[in-house]
């Protein structure tokens, strides 16, 4: 009852989001106010008509209510509560709807907190989000219908894929479709104003905390995806290049190079046809990501053959969307006139060069990830795109990014002195060729690149802090002003400085993992000891037990450093009966410094056990980077002047520090 | 078909045990040149791994292949062709440059120049303006300084 009262939610969301997406476009093309304002209750109505849904599919989920063929084939009884939750969005069904609720959360906020919008912007907005819910309503309606039900009803569930049956991959999927749907604003934004004929600085205000907020949240979802790799699949990898991967990293750097265009927009009044092309483009990339997953089209061929269906609806939906986008933007963004002018060096220059190699490492991936099927269906050959390719074609943007930089962001407006500039920020790359050459010294066996890379990882964090202390004149004045002038600095500035620092950190943690990671494989008795680049393990031996539902063998071994012991660490294999399958998890001594990571493998004839044994120099950093890169965008978002209902007010905050 | 959905069901990420000890060449030379070599071959029933991080029997089985080619004496580039002329392009991770895959290598650099010489040509543009242009005065304009007794032109 409670599923089928969900379905009938579902279609009366969806039946609201045709009205929403009509209403209030007429009215605003008209200027009639009442059918304008339609949007906003329409709004509020859809998410508390979809909420409900996912609330039913919950409620069954918890319920081990087999008889909904969703929660029969992902779930079972046996499962710990949290992935009954977490298998809601398991699965394709619930993850759609998964997407549609977040989506009609973006819209009700925009109805709830968007007052000081222009109330014809504000409606042609959402009319434009309602297009985009009518689209995937449709499409979860008429190909993924999650509450359809099972006859004859089985006593139990097939069960949670057991790799998904973890903390981090259970809230991946929620943070990733924030930042996949959340870029539906700025889209959704950018088509109101095409229809508008209009871009001002003000609109790039309300746009930008969208982004904000998108990137941040697909930033956290990108990170955990990528932490669970790295100590769930039992070998330290941390990102593969894979398909699914790249569809979530394309939309984040997009969204990326938006929030820099959007801040010329606000600040500059110019650049404005290229932001809201961005704006397209970033949400394109989304649907285009949600395409690539639900489809499985580049992850196998057959995947899609066996269900061609979803596939090819989610492309109609990517074509029209993008195309229709596309086709407005052809027709009215020649009308937007940059007004801002600008010398070649500047702060507004900086920020193309940041659009440029971002757009263009966007493109590699973009490339790189569709070029099999290109070859494929073009010319007929079969060749395989992966992570050497990648990696030796997307590193060299991505290290031109981290050298400029600090020198974009210390450029004034307008006007900048790249010898100025260099006047001030010298010290930072002195501080940073002395990490360079202490890495070199402390790793005598290693190349040259890595100290190399890793001098500018650290000028790129050091440039932002100099520029920082620059900027409060600490050192040239007082420490109390210099104090005053640090607490004055808008939330925005900070926001900047802390994520760039945390695009420092993780390159940083990029760079030492991949140049410095050691492994030992073998088999190994018990009791044996294994030396592994400066420890010592000692296996003591493989015990039994029982998790919530699944069995254990748990490796143990005791870690000694210069012959005193440091830690002992437990690398467990669960077999989870009800799939017959195996996951294991690695033992690992997480530190700043290195993590010693070590996998119990098979039992081996002689009695003994395959153990393999890695050290992974600098892994956290790669995440703990990526938690302050959020951190930075969050600090942004709490900016005053952002705030969504609070851009009148903004003017009256006195600019203690001129221009950021 | 169904065997294919079964192998590639196999392959989908499990915790990989890839490189097993028994595989591993005496010469830490020779297995870590092996290694780098198996990092860059594709596992060719997996879904995106290199056969060096892929427990499939076809992986292990090429791993092994690898190692014997070394062992011969045969030279990284040696090794590639002859696991190449073997199992075509396709099981190269990285595919060799070629008319055919020109576009996927010459493509971001070839969008880098585009963009940059746009760029380029239009801040030469700008910079070929004065930073403060106002726009010229219209002919009504002039008429009603001129009224007002200001000479326009001054």
């Amino acid at each position: 009852m409670i599923a089928e009262l969900g379905h009938f939610a579902l279609i009366l969301a969806f039946a609201v989001a045709i009205a929403q997406s009509i209403i209030p476009l007429w009215g605003a093309h008209r200027g009639y106010a009442e059918p304008m304002r339609f949007a906003e209750p329409a709004a509020m109505v859809s998410f508390l008509l979809v909420g409900f849904s996912f609330a039913a599919l919950t409620y069954s989920f918890i319920n081990s209510d087999f008889s909904l063929k969703v929660v029969a084939t992902n779930s079972h009884s046996a499962k710990p509560f949290l992935f009954k939750i977490a298998g809601v969005w398991g699965n394709h069904e619930g993850s759609m709807l998964l997407w549609i609720l977040i989506l009609s959360i973006y819209g009700a906020l925009v109805a709830a907190f968007g007052q000081n919008i222009p109330p014809a912007l504000r409606a042609r907005a959402l009319s434009v989000q309602a297009m985009i819910a009518v689209a995937f309503l449709a499409f979860i309606l008429f190909t993924s219908n999650p509450f359809e039900r099972l006859d004859p009803v089985p006593l139990d569930g097939k069960g949670l894929n057991p790799l998904l049956q973890d903390w981090a991959l259970a809230a991946h999927p929620p943070f990733l479709y924030m930042g996949y749907v959340g870029l539906s604003m700025p889209f959704s934004f950018a088509v109101a104003a095409l229809i508008e004929g209009r871009v001002d600085a003000a609109w790039a205000r309300w746009v930008r905390p969208w982004t904000l907020l998108a990137w941040s949240t697909l930033t956290v979802g990108i990170a955990l995806g990528s932490y669970w790799a790295y100590y769930e699949l039992g070998w330290g990898g941390w990102w593969f290049w894979d398909p699914v991967e790249n569809a979530s990293f394309m939309p984040w750097l997009i969204a990326a190079a938006l929030l820099h265009s959007a801040v010329v927009v606000e600040k500059r009044s110019t650049l404005k046809s290229w932001t809201i092309l961005l704006a397209i483009i970033a949400f394109s990339l989304s649907l285009v990501g949600t395409f690539i997953v639900r489809s499985g089209l580049l992850t196998s061929v057959h995947a899609f053959a066996s269900d061609p269906e979803r596939g090819v609806f989610i492309l109609a939906i990517l074509l029209v969307a993008t195309g229709g986008a596309l086709i407005l933007y052809a027709w009215r963004a020649p009308q937007m006139e940059p007004e801002g002018v600008f010398a070649p060096v500047s702060r507004e220059s900086g920020l193309i060069l940041n659009n440029l190699l971002l757009s263009v490492s966007t493109a590699v991936v973009f490339l790189g990830t569709l070029y099999p099927l290109f070859a494929d269906g073009v010319m007929d050959e079969k060749i395989s795109v992966g992570k050497p390719f990648f990696d030796f074609a997307f590193a060299p943007f991505m290290i031109v990014t981290l050298i400029a930089m600090p020198l974009g962001a210390a450029l004034s407006w307008k006007r900048g002195d790249l010898a100025r500039v260099m006047s001030k920020l010298w010290i930072a790359a002195v501080l940073a060729f002395l990490v360079g050459i202490a890495f070199w010294a402390l790793r005598t066996e290693s190349s040259i690149w890595p100290p190399l890379f890793i001098a500018i990882a650290f000028w790129a964090i050091f440039g932002v802090v100099v520029d920082l202390a620059e900027r409060i004149k600490l050192g040239r004045a007082p420490f109390s002003e210099s104090m005053r002038r640090l607490g004055r600095l808008p939330r925005s500035a900070w926001g900047q400085a802390v994520a760039h620092i945390g695009l420092g950190i993780t390159a940083f943690g990029i760079i030492g993992i991949s140049a410095w990671a050691t492994e030992d494989i073998r088999v190994a008795q018990i009791g044996d000891r294994i030396p592994l680049s400066g420890y010592e393990l000692r296996f003591d031996g493989v015990e039994s037990s029982r998790g919530p539902n699944y069995r254990i063998d748990g490796g143990k071994f005791t870690v000694f450093k210069d012959g005193k012991e440091l830690t002992t660490l437990v690398s467990e294999k669960r077999f989870y009966p009800v799939q017959q399958t195996q996951t294991t998890e690695a033992g690992i001594r997480a530190s700043l410094i290195e993590d010693i990571y070590i996998v119990l493998g098979d039992r081996q004839d002689n009695g003994g056990w395959a153990v393999r044994s890695y050290v992974k120099p600098f892994a956290n950093w790669i995440w703990l980077g990526a938690l302050i890169m959020t951190l930075g965008g969050v600090l942004s978002l709490t900016d005053r002047r952002h705030r969504v209902g609070a851009p009148g007010r903004a003017q009256r905050v006195a600019p203690v520090v001129p221009a950021e | 078909m169904k065997r294919l959905v079964l192998i590639l069901a196999l392959c989908a990420p499990l915790p990989a045990q890839a490189v097993e000890p028994g595989e591993i060449l005496d010469d830490p030379i020779m297995e870590q040149r092996a290694r780098d070599l198996s990092k860059g071959l594709r596992c060719l029933v997996c879904r995106n791994q290199s056969i060096d991080d892929s427990d499939a029997g076809l992986a292990k089985d090429l791993r092994i292949l690898v190692r014997e080619r070394l062992v011969e004496g045969d030279n990284d580039e040696e090794v590639l062709d002859y696991v190449v002329a073997r199992y075509g392009e396709y099981v190269l991770l990285k595919p060799r440059f070629s008319p055919m895959t020109a576009l996927l290598y010459l493509g971001g650099p070839l969008l880098l120049l585009i963009g940059g010489g746009l760029i380029w040509r239009q801040a030469s543009a700008r910079a070929a303006q004065p930073i403060t242009t106002a726009a010229p005065l219209t002919q009504a304009e002039r008429n009603r300084l001129h009224e007002m007794g200001i000479d326009p032109e001054a």
